[in-house]
């Protein structure tokens, strides 16, 4: 959820009152909003660097506000004034119409296809006619900043230019080229680098650092020139100093190149995102569109019961212009450029309740009629639990993801072995499998518990995942109890106890055929002759025995353990 | 207290010896306003520590007798002190060994009292030396008789008299005498006073039931002070006790529990099912674990993946769609699925294959994956408890009422709603309740109505509404059971002293 950070008294004097901090988070709360922190850049300053580098700093009062992911026409102080005070019914909806300009021509941008290869889409609009002031100007700055960390996702999928469009002249041209063709100065830099030099410039730029593996390894860069070859910026990492803008800019340029079609549509959100900025001219068809519904739908879904004149009203004070038509409780919807989150009736009715209120809403209470049932493995699960901890285990909970050497090289088994799912974007060794065993969680546990008491007796029931070519995605849960005795003695007689209890719980006798019986194997996670395979009705379920010492070594633990490991879903 | 103590220390003292307990109480009856244990000790001429005994012993008994702890300073004689009060001092001892013929000086320097004798017996000009004496020095008496005054006045301390402070004050700088603290009791008869004491019993037994002996007899006091012995049992993990309660919610509502037991998920189920669409960032390898191995899901019911594209891709079913170009390859990417609301589409879509649509209330409380960074409060995997309404007509204000009687049984009754965003529904309403410990609104789930776009293209009817909300288990465990760190709750790196000291869960009280 983005978080846009607006000076208090200016977004007051914008909404043309005060609030008090409990007023103004009841606003937000009701549109939708989240008043997350009340702060100022000095507090933060002293946060994040210490006190001593806050001293001087600005401490004039911050609202930081949580803007819900649909919503880019709010990421500014423009746009949420805007945005309040039509939902207070202090303002119309406005209305955002193409012009054309006054004089000159209309701009183009030029597409040449070498951009292909690197970042194939562009977009590019003016804004004519503006004024800024300093607060404007950093807001826009911010805004820039707040889209390019969000729906842009910090510049892999969309990246923003602006200029000013007074320093350059079009047609404009977007291309790619070797970086040893590229030359320009760049922002805020006194000479000429060559894209090359430019790279290796940025490697040490706390800032810009993080955007270059986006290009870097790619045979052309893309450039965008103006008629005269001047450059305007080398998206997406920095814009040429020439055609920078400044407090003085009257008119804007802005270009958007983006990496994939299937993101085209996050484009124009950001170029809706800055006319909200400034009303202004766009090189894309500003598209109205108009849905009609009836009043009845929504009174329907919502659970209210509103008269037609009045849910068009609640529609309007949320930017959607609404009217009755006059045939029945039809109501005429008008769809802004500035709203593409609205794609279907349910997004109008939603705006409707907003506007009623969801807490003005009466709670009912539905009377779907229906029996409970539970899932019978997790029936089973429940039941096992209860009656493991009252023989003397404790239950521990662990995590289904693991390193490769947990269920593998730790417990002497080869990994080819395991049928275990692999996770291809780990961040750590911690998350590279799925664990095919409970058993190193368990001695995960112990070894952290080494200090408590002995003996410790822990169980588990829970899943591990197998890899299955039967199943659709190729891997199934399957459900486990697991159980370990540690102590100073390896108490094999404990966990056979535990067996045999588990048993009587699930109604198998002990009996070679008819029941379940342990037979000798072979199983290098275990004391060589102190390891039994578990049968239930001739079927292999599981194994018990005494753990390998090279076992309880890379576990870190000192003492002899023994455990016990089996299938449960076959007691079904 | 120790919570062993009983098991290390018997409730009831072992019994004194019986003589000196019965001797101590003669003199207590006799004795009107009580007496000192020392006085007892010596009167009865034991040790003092017997008497100590015998008073802790008659003091378990009951109110026998009762003891008051006092302390007491006295002069006692040194070591040294008690030679000289028996043999007489250094200097005197020096003056008898002097024959009249004198003795050679060399001579009396090799007695063991010479040397501090001879200066101390020269100072009080008891003797005298011929230092010109033929043969060495020679030492001769030069009075008559003497008055060994340091023995007689050690023999008085020792009798317990009294000395003045000059002569006390001597003797000790002499290390004669020193002043000792000596901690003893003041007896005196308690409210069930007796000198005539019947034996008391420890405990009960099988032969006294048996004979019926235990009427006769007196049984000692129990120390209630102490703690009991801890049982020797197993303990269920408290997570998992707040889930047990979360379920024995859903069961007392209704709602059937979903088979959750499938870790693994294709991205078309996890997202594309949910009218999520490909760009989400969701989808991101920042946030989602895929798989490398098996990396592909196969085996999808065609007709409706087909139709799931189209309103992606082109919309459909009164919607615009998001108009971008829907990819088979997305759709089959193998993740580690991130909500269970992946489960609730494929019984969505099992339900809505049946020939007639029958309503339906489903829960489930499982594993979720996300591939974040991690805190103090956010884990790799963590328990999502998801409840889902499927019927005719359901409304927004149904939703809130359903949302109100679960939280009602988790013993939350103040809510409120804040409009919201997620992908696949709409309306979509934060939950929040007020918390009056920290007198502010805070967020206790997320909820929402499924967007038309993911049910329709299931084949579920047109005005069959299905509402749904959703939260982490881990929150109110940590909340129910004070933790502030997940990973003291969850994982290896669990406290077990925590899990064994940990209550039974009652989510509403």
């Amino acid at each position: 959820m983005p978080t846009v950070g607006v000076k208090r008294d200016l977004l007051f004097n914008a909404l043309g009152r005060t609030y008090t901090d409990e007023e103004f988070d009841e606003l937000c709360f009701e549109f939708g909003l989240e008043l997350d922190e009340i702060t100022s850049e000095k507090e933060i300053i002293s946060r994040e660097q210490g006190d001593s580098k806050a001293s001087g700093a600005s401490d004039v009062i911050l609202y930081k506000i949580d803007v819900p992911a649909n919503r880019y026409d709010l990421l500014c102080l423009e746009g949420l004034v805007r945005g309040l005070q039509v939902f207070k019914n202090k303002l119309e909806a406005p209305r955002y119409t193409r012009v054309s300009p006054t004089t000159g021509e209309v701009q183009r941008l030029i597409i040449t296809k070498e951009t292909a290869a690197v970042r194939p889409h562009a977009v590019a609009a003016v804004l004519r006619n503006i004024t800024f002031t300093k607060e404007r100007y950093d807001s826009f700055i911010e805004l820039q900043e707040k889209l390019h960390q969000n729906i842009c996702r910090k510049r892999s999928l969309v990246a923003i230019g602006t200029h000013d469009l007074d320093t350059i002249s079009g047609p404009f041209t977007y291309t790619a080229r070797p970086p040893g063709d590229i030359s320009f100065k760049p922002l805020n830099q006194t000479k000429e680098y060559t894209a090359t030099q430019l790279m290796s410039l940025y490697k040490t730029d706390s800032h810009l650092r993080h955007y270059l593996h986006i290009i870097e390894d790619k045979p052309v860069y893309p450039i965008i020139y103006d008629s005269n070859g001047v450059v305007l910026s080398m998206p997406p990492i920095i814009n040429g100093d020439h055609s920078k803008i400044s407090l003085t800019t009257k008119n804007v340029f802005i270009e958007c190149t983006a990496t994939d079609l299937t993101k085209v549509r996050t484009e124009e959100d950001v170029m809706l995102s800055f006319l909200i900025f400034f009303s202004g001219f766009f090189c894309k068809e500003l598209a109205y569109r108009k849905e009609k519904l009836s009043g009845e739908f929504i009174n329907r879904k919502v659970g209210i019961s509103e008269p037609t004149e009045k849910i068009a009203q609640l529609l309007t004070r949320m930017c959607l212009l609404s009217q009755p038509t006059g045939a029945g409780d039809e109501i005429e919807v008008e769809i802004p450029p500035t709203r593409p989150d609205v794609i279907h009736a349910c997004d109008i009715m939603e705006d409707a309740a907003v506007a009623y209120g969801f807490n003005n809403i009466i709670r009912t209470t539905p009377r779907t009629y229906t029996v409970a049932n539970q899932f019978p493995i997790n029936k089973l699960t429940e039941l096992l639990r209860q009656d493991l901890a009252a023989a003397g285990f404790t239950e521990a909970l662990n995590f289904a993801l693991c390193s490769q050497e947990d269920i593998a090289d730790k417990l002497c088994k080869k990994i080819s072995d395991t049928r275990a799912v692999h996770i291809s974007n780990p961040k750590t060794a911690e998350f590279q499998v799925a664990r095919t065993t409970l058993l190193p969680g368990l001695l995960k546990t112990v070894a952290a518990n080494r200090k408590m008491p002995l003996p410790l007796k822990l169980f588990e029931i829970s899943d591990v995942v197998l890899k299955d070519e039967s199943k659709d995605v190729g891997a199934r849960n399957s459900r486990r109890f697991c159980a370990v005795y540690y102590n100073k003695s390896p108490g094999f007689e404990v966990i056979h106890g535990l067996l045999d209890r588990t048993m009587q719980l699930l109604e198998v006798k002990p009996a070679r055929e008819q029941g379940y019986h342990i037979q000798a194997a072979d199983d290098s996670t275990f004391f060589p002759g102190r390891c039994a395979e578990i049968f239930v009705h001739g079927k292999s379920v599981g194994r018990l025995g005494v753990l390998h010492p090279d076992v309880i070594g890379r576990f870190e633990l000192s003492m002899p353990c023994s455990a016990l490991e089996m299938d449960i879903e076959p007691f079904l | 207290m120790d919570q062993h103590c009983n098991i290390t220390k018997p409730r009831i003292p072992i019994m004194a010896d019986a003589g000196s307990v019965e001797a101590l109480l003669q003199l207590v009856e006799k004795a009107d306003g009580g007496v000192d244990s020392l006085d007892v000790a010596s009167r009865i001429g034991v040790d003092h520590q017997v008497i100590v005994g015998a008073v802790k012993s008659l003091q378990s008994l009951g109110d026998v007798i009762s003891a008051e702890q006092r302390s007491s300073k006295h002069w006692e004689l040194t070591e040294e002190g008690t030679e000289l009060a028996e043999q007489g001092s250094h200097e005197a001892r020096v003056f008898s060994s002097i024959p009249p013929e004198g003795l050679p000086q060399s001579e009396l320097m090799k007695l063991s009292f010479g040397k501090i004798g001879f200066s101390k017996a020269m100072s009080n000009k008891w003797i005298r030396v011929d230092k010109s004496h033929e043969g060495g020095p020679r030492i001769f008496t030069s009075v008559e008789s003497i008055q060994d005054q340091v023995r007689e006045k050690l023999l008085l301390v020792q009798r317990g008299a009294a000395l003045e402070e000059k002569d006390k004050n001597e003797l000790k700088k002499r290390k004669l005498l020193a002043e000792v603290t000596v901690k003893s009791y003041w007896i005196t008869r308690g409210s069930s006073f007796s000198t005539t004491l019947t034996k008391q019993e420890t405990e009960l037994t099988a032969e006294m039931i048996a004979t019926g002996s235990w009427k006769d007899r007196k049984f000692k006091p129990y120390n209630f002070e102490a703690m009991g012995v801890a049982p020797d049992c197993g303990h269920l993990h408290p997570l998992m006790k707040v889930r047990t309660q979360f379920r024995q919610i859903f069961l007392e509502m209704g709602f059937s529990e979903m088979p959750t037991n499938n870790f693994i998920e294709s991205s078309f189920w996890n997202f594309d099912s949910l009218f999520q669409p490909q760009q989400h960032p969701a989808r991101d390898q920042h946030d989602t674990f895929f798989l490398s191995d098996p990396a592909l899901a196969h085996d999808f019911p065609q007709d409706y993946l087909e139709r799931v594209k189209r309103v992606h891709s082109e919309g459909g079913y009164g919607s615009q769609g998001y108009k971008y170009d829907w990819k088979m390859e997305e759709a089959q990417k193998n993740i580690l699925r991130t909500h269970t609301t992946a489960v609730s589409a494929r019984m969505l879509y099992k339900l809505a294959q049946q020939e007639k649509f029958t309503p339906v209330k489903y829960f489930s409380i499982d594993r979720v994956f996300r591939n974040e960074t991690l805190d103090a409060t956010h884990l790799a995997e963590f328990h999502q408890i998801e409840g889902v309404v499927a019927d005719y007509g359901l409304t927004l204000g149904d939703l809130m009422g359903v949302l109100h009687q679960f939280f009602t049984k988790l013993g939350i009754t103040k809510l409120r709603f804040k409009p919201a965003y997620n992908p696949y529904t709409e309306p979509s309403m934060e939950v929040f309740s007020y918390h009056e410990g920290l007198k502010k609104w805070v967020e206790v789930g997320n909820s929402g109505v499924f967007r038309p776009e993911m049910l329709l293209p299931m084949g579920l009817p047109e005005d069959v509404s299905v509402i749904a909300w959703g939260l982490s288990l881990e929150r109110p465990t940590m909340i129910k059971y004070g933790i502030n760190n997940i990973r003291e709750l969850v994982g290896h790196k669990v406290n077990l002293q925590m899990v064994y000291d940990s209550p039974i869960c009652r989510l509403d009280s």
